[in-house]
């Protein structure tokens, strides 16, 4: 929000309003589907993180205004997510990371 | 001394130096969350199968405090937006609401908390397990609100029904081979969820100091440098927004899946 405007501030109040709505409406969703009768855990569990990812991405984009952000702010978030990324590899590497039975 | 920057962005940077330097704090926060992620996924993963709890936390409290804590990020934005505006009273009134929301929350958290270290697993020298809320404890006998059960397996999923109702049972101290609350020392999943939320309640609680503070005393700035005052509400409303997110992970890695 730049403009200093009342007006500004009742259209970006609505924006927020409706910002929150889905945000409860996918937390809605979310719990609703760890209650489904989905037999594959794997699919079920992914739905469900499916779903915080959306939260996530509402809140960083419009709450954290990251949609209209400066090149500086972005240059710090790729450098995160590399590291990021190597951290949450690195642990899935690691829990499969078991000894081969030699003869299988 | 004038400190530069701190209202007009850098050129070089594009944005002010506070700003800067929260996203610089909130990308070490990501590793520091991210560590601890990581640490649940390879103990979830090497747990033995049947051995990892779910369903042990209440859902819908957890899902009241999800709500809680986005519309307390929504509250902030409208905070900052109201200094944007030049509305000092809507800016009181909204940054007020997000203090609120937030002791609601931790009040909240502090209810599950209570919950759980009043919940009591006890090993009998029978075998049998007694689980439930704790009456009372004296040096004759233990008094739980629960049921019994044959071994730990029947403990595991926190969402099956198990047909019981729960009775008042009484255990002679002698009978009893092991006794323990559902603490941090209680299991692996305990253990994490504890840290976890912990590390977490605590950034909730650094965001109370601050907000009380921006609400409070610190509002001063407002009448001689508002615009300084306007990007310190943005800053820390971008904590707040990460302390969000954290949870917006936390619930359904914990109580979901």
């Amino acid at each position: 929000m730049s403009d200093t405007h009342p007006d500004a501030f009742k259209a970006y109040a609505r924006k927020c309003g409706i910002i929150f709505g889905a945000v409860a409406c996918v937390t809605l969703a979310m719990v609703a589907t760890s209650f489904a009768p989905i037999h594959n855990r794997a699919v079920a569990i992914g739905l469900v993180l499916g779903a915080a990812c959306i939260n996530a991405t509402l809140v960083a984009s419009y709450l954290m205004h990251l949609i209209s952000e400066k090149k500086m702010i972005y240059t710090v978030l790729v450098f995160t997510a590399i590291f990021f990324t190597g951290l949450m590899g690195l642990s899935i590497w690691a829990a499969h990371d078991v000894p081969r039975v030699l003869g299988r | 001394m004038d400190i530069p920057y701190t209202v007009q962005p850098r050129p070089d940077t594009g944005v002010y130096n506070a700003k800067v330097g929260m996203w610089l704090f909130l990308a070490s926060e990501v590793m520091l969350f991210g560590g601890l992620f990581s640490s649940y996924i390879l103990l979830r993963v090497a747990a033995a199968p049947g051995t990892w709890p779910t369903g042990w936390l209440s859902v819908p409290l957890g899902t009241i405090n999800t709500l809680i804590l986005a519309l307390s990020a929504v509250t902030t934005l409208l905070a900052w937006a109201s200094c944007k505006a030049r509305m000092f009273d809507r800016y009181k009134l909204f940054m007020g609401l997000t203090l609120v929301l937030a002791l609601v929350f931790i009040s909240i958290k502090g209810y599950e908390y209570s919950d759980k270290l009043r919940h009591y697993e006890v090993v009998l020298k029978d075998g049998r397990i007694a689980d439930g809320h704790l009456v009372t404890r004296n040096d004759k006998e233990v008094v739980l609100e629960g049921r019994y059960v044959q071994n730990h397996a029947e403990l595991m999923n926190g969402r099956a029904s198990h047909g019981k109702p729960h009775e008042e049972i009484r255990i002679e101290t002698p009978q009893i081979q092991k006794i323990g609350n559902y603490g941090p020392a209680h299991n692996t999943f305990t253990a994490i969820y504890f840290v976890l939320t912990g590390l977490h309640g605590l950034h909730i609680l650094g965001g109370i100091v601050v907000f009380a503070y921006l609400w409070g005393p610190g509002s001063r700035m407002w009448k001689t440098e508002p615009e300084r005052f306007t990007n310190r509400i943005e800053v820390a409303g971008l904590f707040w927004h990460f302390v969000d997110l954290v949870w917006i992970f936390l619930f359904p890695v914990l109580y979901l899946t």
